[in-house]
């Protein structure tokens, strides 16, 4: 349990998906002018991570791992070339679907958030949640919690430099700064910031 | 080529002027994470402009067969289709490089600079001129990724591509290996610096303010 928990906050913090592994920063920079744009898309990326993560393991460990179909006597067989095919299309049928669910069901909320859904399909971070569970090889439980943490982080973060964005706004700054400038040198300030968390959750 | 200012245009246009991450904000993603050195930089560069050529080709090429409708997810399927042959020729020619930029390679597939050029240019647009803005893009791509790789390698190691270039404190020489500059935040500031160095030199690039400053009466002495 304890694991979990620690596998959590580091997702969240250590490994803060666009502050340390710069994925997902195309809409963490393009979404964070406002902050109530900025919460509506963090509270998308946790939904959409936290199930396109585990829903991948499945797929990868029951059809595409190597030796996934020893049990039809194919035990040669490995699939895993396929799993950036396989995780692509799984995240476009999720995005699909889950908008197509809240407009039907909950239009309130589709209307809140529903534009940055499409956004989601060509999310670095949401392919890269599915790339790493492969690459550090989680089971399950493992890949609900890491796909809730990433999520997490990702909304902590972006929530936070909208704050610090809009603050910026009468802000007299030289006109090139203006902007994308700005943004990296805030962006490279909070990833200081979170790498110092570095020590909170030892390895 | 030459003979046509257009092809010529889109080819030479997106280096600096119209670059895609200083100025479209496309592709930035893949581009901070793997400049810690210049050999990875470079690799990453090479890739991504390849996949950017081919499938700008074949998205153009079939452009008048793709139904409106769908077409996001046969972008999508061409792209990824392509960045696995990447993916699997880097795994079994450069395998130490491939271990080094670990999921950065598949993560081309979503990589907005690649999406983007098909959507906006390539699907409407025969495939020569695809080809050239491809090119022209993915070059421009190159050039932002390989002087943040430079940069990053000379000052955090004292090497380039493996070889000494400052002779640091450990050899016997006076270079003091900035740490720093192998850490994420780094790349954030090198980026921000060159935006804002890029676009002090072509004023034009500059974003508009979003709110006018108050007009103050300076107080007077």
């Amino acid at each position: 349990m304890s694991d979990l928990a620690a596998l959590f906050f580091r997702a969240m913090f250590v490994e803060n998906m666009p502050l340390s592994f710069f994925l997902g920063l195309c809409t963490f920079l393009a979404l964070s002018k406002r902050p109530e744009t900025a919460v509506g898309l963090g509270v998308a990326m946790i939904g959409v991570m936290g199930a396109t993560v585990p829903l991948n393991q499945v797929i990868y460990t029951g059809l595409l791992a190597p030796g996934a179909w020893a049990w039809a006597g194919r035990p040669d067989i490995d699939l895993s070339y396929l799993s950036l095919l396989a995780f692509i299309g799984l995240i476009a049928a999720f995005v699909q679907l889950l908008e197509m669910l809240l407009e039907r069901f909950f239009p309130a909320i589709h209307a809140a958030f529903g534009v940055f859904l499409p956004l989601l399909t060509v999310q670095c971070a949401i392919l890269g949640g599915s790339l790493f569970m492969v690459e550090r090889r989680y089971d399950l439980p493992e890949a609900v919690v890491f796909g809730l943490g990433s999520g997490a982080g990702f909304a902590i973060a972006v929530v936070m430099l909208a704050a610090i964005r809009s603050r910026l706004a009468y802000a007299d700054m030289p006109a090139g700064l203006r902007g994308l400038g700005i943004t990296f040198i805030l962006a490279g300030m909070m990833s200081m910031g979170f790498s110092s968390f570095g020590q909170m959750v030892a390895p | 080529m030459a003979a046509d200012p257009r092809l010529r245009s889109a080819l030479i246009a997106p280096l600096v002027a119209k670059n895609p991450i200083t100025l479209q904000i496309l592709g930035i993603c893949s581009a901070l994470a793997v400049t810690t050195s210049l050999d990875t930089a470079l690799t990453m560069a090479v890739s991504l402009t390849v996949v950017l050529v081919l499938s700008s080709l074949i998205v153009s090429t079939i452009r008048r067969h793709i139904p409106g409708t769908i077409r996001l997810i046969v972008q999508i399927v061409i792209v990824a289709s392509l960045v696995i042959v990447i993916d699997q020729f880097l795994q079994a020619y450069f395998f130490d490089i491939s271990q080094r930029l670990s999921v950065f390679v598949a993560l081309i597939t979503t990589n907005c600079l690649v999406l983007g050029r098909t959507e906006s240019f390539a699907r409407s647009n025969p495939p020569l001129a695809s080809m050239a803005d491809a090119l022209g893009n993915g070059l421009g791509y190159s050039l932002v990724l390989v002087t943040i790789g430079a940069i990053r390698e000379l000052f955090g190691t004292g090497t380039l591509l493996g070889l000494q270039v400052f002779e640091t404190v450990d050899q016997g020489g006076w270079f003091t290996p900035l740490s720093l500059m192998l850490l994420a935040p780094s790349a954030f500031f090198l980026l921000g610096g060159l935006v804002w160095a890029v676009r002090s030199l072509l004023p034009e690039q500059a974003e508009a303010r979003e709110t006018t400053p108050p007009e103050v009466e300076e107080a007077r002495p």
